[in-house]
């Protein structure tokens, strides 16, 4: 009877979810058709193409960028979690305002950087109606743009287990550290980070992954000019029309993301965080 | 004094995560085209109710929307339910695979899906495509949400109904049920708000007839400087943030001892 209530879940994930998963499979090791499509002969010559230098710059792109946003998370995340660990009753209260955004429409979100940056936005506007700048900054569609978005839509990613970890330190530590003669910025060097490692671990992958498999951020943000693996991804299935290539680039990345998040996994700690 | 210094560079974080936001609403109500403040008015508002294309992409995004989040629920809740005693190591683990699988990934690969299927089938993309994907998408998070919920409910109240003769339908429906509705609707709020939203599965697997608020967005945002985009993120993150906060209340509630 239970397992009857198992079914309508396995049956849409089976279909929808894996059964999807085996024809990108298959697809990436075909032959692009003619006119889109795919066809035999069977070939690995899209993981190939992969090693092509103008891809791996993409995928070196992605991956610089993502880890650059996530180093950013955990500057701005560190801190801002300590906070909240430490701000006694208004504690939920702090995390609601970090979750709020969160929880807004990602479009809408990338979109207000859009409206932020872009030659006639809110910096470029003020800028120079103070006269500061002659002619508008070029400050949309390029890395340092996408770089923004991905730290700002992320950030609560990292915020949510690195506050988990701070919040389960014993304070009595604090205050043997003190009451021991340190002061405070040692205490956090010596005590407080050592023992937060597992709130970075969970709260870095948790940033990394959907970086690396961001597709709407880098889309809208770089415009063109910061392509990412998620665009490559896309383009291949839409105006190149190469499946094969495509479904290639889409295994490697998912076979990064699941690795990643596996490594981190076997960690117990990290994994009640996660 | 580090007191201070640590509590003004949490402010700054604060107001990166909401500046943003706050600064779009506030210019959808200027009555200028321009990010230049040239006084307040609804204009933006009227012209994005005015905007058929807007209009259309609403009505699919809450068909859509409603559809999904409802199917999506009652599959959810199920397995939920059916895993708080079997465990069901392949369909959690396909649940969290495809929570963390990239977007874009999940859209390709159901658009290479439904691709091959119509070579068998005489169907296109469409709003029927675009929901069969939104709830392969939500079961995840509703199970997610429900069996976090089951996890702290005591199984000898199910079983104590039966002994004293309910079946195990009555005892799920007058027992456990009751216990996790505030769970069950706070996930079902959750996955229409994830469905609404979407944006990268959707336009690969939407068709020409079927597009959605988001997808409209998108467009709107990529031709340029628009302030009825601004009218409508407005209203989306006032609707979003109202629904969000119902849903975490319902959650918190459940964790109150029962």
């Amino acid at each position: 009877m239970r397992r009857a209530l198992l079914l309508p879940a396995r049956l849409w994930i089976a279909l929808f979810f894996a059964a999807p998963l085996a024809i990108i499979c298959a697809y990436s090791l075909l032959t692009r058709g003619d006119y889109g499509g795919v066809e035999t002969p069977w070939t690995l010559e899209s993981f190939a193409r992969l090693a092509d230098p103008l891809y791996l710059a993409i995928l070196w792109r992605s991956l610089w960028i993502s880890t650059l946003a996530t180093a950013l998370c955990a500057l701005l995340g560190f801190p801002l979690a300590l906070f909240i660990a430490r701000a006694g009753r208004h504690k939920n209260l702090y995390l609601q305002l970090v979750l709020l955004p969160f929880w807004t429409s990602f479009l809408v979100r990338t979109y207000a950087w859009i409206f932020i940056l872009r030659d006639t936005g809110l910096i470029n506007t003020v800028l120079s109606s103070l006269g500061l700048i002659a002619k508008p900054l070029p400050l949309l569609y390029n890395d340092g743009a996408v770089l923004i978005g991905l730290v700002y839509n992320f950030l609560p990613f990292f915020v949510l287990p690195m506050f988990a970890t701070l919040e389960r330190l014993d304070p009595s530590l604090m205050e043997a550290a003190a009451d021991l003669g340190a002061r405070p910025l040692s205490t956090l060097r010596r005590v407080i980070l050592p023992l937060s490692a597992p709130g970075f671990v969970a709260g870095a992958v948790l940033v990394f992954i959907p970086c690396l498999g961001a597709y709407l951020t880098p889309d809208l943000l770089g415009g063109g000019k910061s392509v990412m693996v998620g665009n490559l991804i896309q383009n291949q299935f839409t105006t190149a029309r190469d499946w094969p290539f495509g479904s290639a680039a889409s295994l490697i990345l998912m076979l990064a993301s699941a690795v990643l998040l596996a490594a981190v996994m076997r960690s117990r700690t990290a994994r009640e965080l996660i | 004094m580090r007191k201070h210094l640590l509590a003004t560079y949490s402010a700054l974080a604060l107001l990166f995560l909401h500046a943003p936001l706050l600064i779009l609403i506030v210019f959808s109500f200027n009555a200028g085209r321009f990010t230049r403040w040239e006084g307040l008015s609804l204009h933006w508002y009227r012209a994005a109710m005015a905007d058929p294309q807007l209009a259309d992409g609403l009505l699919n995004s809450v068909i859509v929307a409603l559809i999904a989040a409802t199917v999506s629920t009652l599959i959810g809740t199920a397995a939920a339910y059916g895993m708080w005693r079997h465990r069901a190591p392949w369909l959690s683990g396909s649940l969290y695979l495809s929570l963390v699988t990239p977007e874009i990934v999940t859209g390709v690969s159901l658009l290479a899906l439904f691709q091959w299927t119509f070579r068998f089938l005489h169907l296109h993309l469409g709003l029927a495509t675009v929901i069969i994907a939104h709830i392969a998408f939500s079961i995840a998070y509703v199970t997610i949400v429900i069996s976090a919920r089951l996890r702290n409910c005591d199984r000898s109240l199910e079983e104590a109904a039966m002994d004293l003769g309910a079946t195990e339908w009555a005892a799920f429906r007058r027992v456990t049920l009751p216990l996790i509705a505030p769970a069950v609707a706070a996930a079902g709020l959750l996955a229409l708000v994830v469905s609404f939203d979407d944006y990268v599965i959707t336009s690969l697997v939407a068709g020409v007839d079927s597009e959605t608020l988001p997808m409209v967005i998108y467009a709107m945002a990529r031709r340029g400087v628009s302030p009825v985009v601004n009218a409508v993120s407005a209203l989306i993150v006032v609707a979003f943030g109202i629904i969000i906060l119902i849903s975490q209340h319902l959650q918190a509630e459940d964790e109150s001892p029962t």
